[in-house]
């Protein structure tokens, strides 16, 4: 069931002022150089779409293609908020394990607003998104907020903590050409920056950036045929919704579901995206080298650890405290420095983690590689329920 | 001053004072209850669905956690921006009988200093802003046994 990663390309993260479309060819044509794959090979694109400059990205696969020159190449395009890249991973593999294509290039890219994302314009009672800000002026920090604060009620997590998350992501991210921060944090310049929802503040939440990342995926014998006897592969891409009932207060949502007439289900939403992805590739937290996990706020990646099972429930903390997730550690977390150190550009975060898995998994990740990497695991979730995390391996 | 009093959202909340209620809608064959409101079809994917009947929510619960705004939210939430910010709190409480967590605004007044997670809380009529010819009316949770 495996498929082959070929190759991986981004344009770096900022807020650069320019087209979606020029971030993404410029992903696409770097992971298309670095797979040796001429973009006339390509049989299928498939991308992955922002909501940014009206009709979803101009429906973005087509476009992509259309910049890379009309090759006549199938298309498909996927939409999922966060979750959109996973989904066109998921997509391309679907194609290739069913024969309709040797090689298929993925592709996200953004250009994303100053501040807030906020939801589209008009008068749009019938959707959550639109209601969360109209009824509640809830931006998405201010949830960041409120699972931070639950984790320091139920698990003694401090503010302390949160900072260190960020000091050990700003660390990697500045030995990563593709990430917008690259300077060093100490946990006294994120306690002396700006509550932006308490208990968060703004160097404990994600920034909104500009970007883009692309993927040449291919079947084991096309890769094999081109001379790559050991390809980064990837075993498994789980792209679960909820279970009901979905107690865990998500975005963009008012309120959970009822629990009263169907008990909660043994693991929450997040956990269940994890564990789907370690059933598909017969693997389990144990045989993990490293995870890239979306850190939108520095409390969202210590509940990640739990929820991927790097440790148990409430312990996040201790984990970090211990060093484990930092580079040398028993499981090195956001060694391309997070999102702590890119800031969102939705559509082609979820396609950066891998390329940052497969990087690492190569062995080619210059200063920020963790040694003897063979078995990566990415993990995000879009909103309105979209469960999103890849497994590679080599 | 506005002279009409009109619901940020229909059918949400209805009542006056100490009769203030959340209105979801409860399913009549398994019991479930929505909020916000379902009116169409069950979500249980155990049930058949039954018919869907208006249902006012617990007025008290838990808080299950809490925040606070303290930059200005985009559009669509209204705000005057002649004014300087004005941060206020929002509060996931968890009502025990419904077996559901809602968020909302704190009253006016209540900030993050005044809260703690497990604290009971109680909802209350609000308005959530004003213009020439309107008060927009919604519900705020209120630490219980604080008037305003």
């Amino acid at each position: 069931m495996d498929v082959a990663v070929l190759g991986a390309g981004m344009h770096p993260w900022g807020k650069w002022g320019r087209s979606f479309v020029e971030y993404g060819t410029a992903a696409a044509r770097a992971a298309l150089a670095d797979a040796g794959v001429d973009w006339r090979e390509v049989g299928s694109v498939v991308g992955a779409d922002t909501v940014r400059g009206g009709y979803p990205g101009y429906v973005a696969g087509a476009t992509f293609a259309k910049a890379l020159g009309w090759q006549g190449a199938r298309v498909a395009s996927v939409y999922a908020a966060c979750a959109s890249g996973a989904q066109a991973i998921a997509t391309a593999r679907a194609q290739i394990l069913a024969g309709l294509a040797d090689a298929v290039l993925v592709v996200g890219a953004d250009a994303a607003p100053k501040g807030f994302f906020r939801p589209a314009g008009g008068d749009r009672p019938d959707d959550p998104d639109w209601l969360r800000f109209r009824v509640l002026g809830a931006s998405n920090p201010a949830y960041f907020g409120l699972y931070a604060r639950r984790r320091m009620a139920v698990h003694g997590d401090t503010p302390e903590d949160f900072a260190l998350v960020k000091v050990k992501n700003a660390a990697m991210g500045a030995l990563n050409p593709y990430a917008r921060y690259r300077k060093r944090v100490t946990a006294e310049e994120v306690a002396a920056s700006a509550v932006v929802a308490d208990p968060l503040r703004l160097l404990d939440i994600c920034a909104t950036s500009d970007g883009g990342a692309a993927l040449v995926l291919s079947s084991m014998e096309f890769a094999h045929r081109r001379g790559v006897t050991r390809p980064v592969r990837i075993r498994a891409v789980s792209t679960v919704t909820p279970r009901f009932p979905n107690t865990v207060l998500d975005l963009p949502d008012i309120a959970t579901d009822s629990a009263v007439a169907v008990g909660a289900p043994d693991e929450t939403f997040r956990a269940s995206i994890a564990r789907a992805a370690y059933e598909e590739a017969g693997a389990g937290p144990g045989d993990l080298s490293l995870a890239e996990v979306y850190d939108l706020s520095t409390a969202l990646e210590l509940q990640w650890y739990e929820d991927l099972g790097l440790c148990g429930e409430g312990e996040g903390a201790k984990l970090l405290r211990e060093g484990a997730t930092a580079p040398g550690g028993r499981i090195p977390v956001n060694a391309s420095g997070g999102l702590a150190s890119f800031g969102e550009a939705v559509p082609a975060q979820a396609i950066a983690q891998v390329c940052e898995l497969t990087w690492q998994l190569r062995g080619t990740a210059g200063d920020r590689q963790i040694t003897g990497a063979r078995v990566g695991i990415s993990a995000n979730q879009g909103l309105f329920g979209h469960g999103s995390s890849v497994i590679a391996v080599r | 001053m506005p002279h009409t009093r009109t619901p940020v959202v229909d059918g949400w909340f209805a009542g006056e004072g100490d009769g203030f209620r959340l209105l979801g809608t409860r399913c009549s064959s398994c019991a479930t209850v929505f909020f916000p409101r379902e009116d169409v079809h069950c979500r249980n994917p155990h049930c058949d669905g039954g018919s869907l009947e208006e249902v006012p929510l617990s007025r008290s619960g838990r808080v299950w956690s809490y925040t606070d705004s303290r930059y200005r939210p985009p559009s669509p939430y209204v705000s005057d921006r002649e004014l300087p910010w004005e941060p206020y709190a929002l509060i996931a409480v968890e009502l025990e009988a419904e077996r559901i967590v809602v968020l909302g605004q704190a009253a006016p007044g209540v900030t993050v200093a005044d809260l703690t997670v497990g604290m009971e809380v109680e909802v209350v009529p609000g308005v959530l802003h004003e213009d020439a010819e309107t008060a927009w009316t919604t519900w705020h949770w209120r630490p219980t046994g604080v008037r305003a």
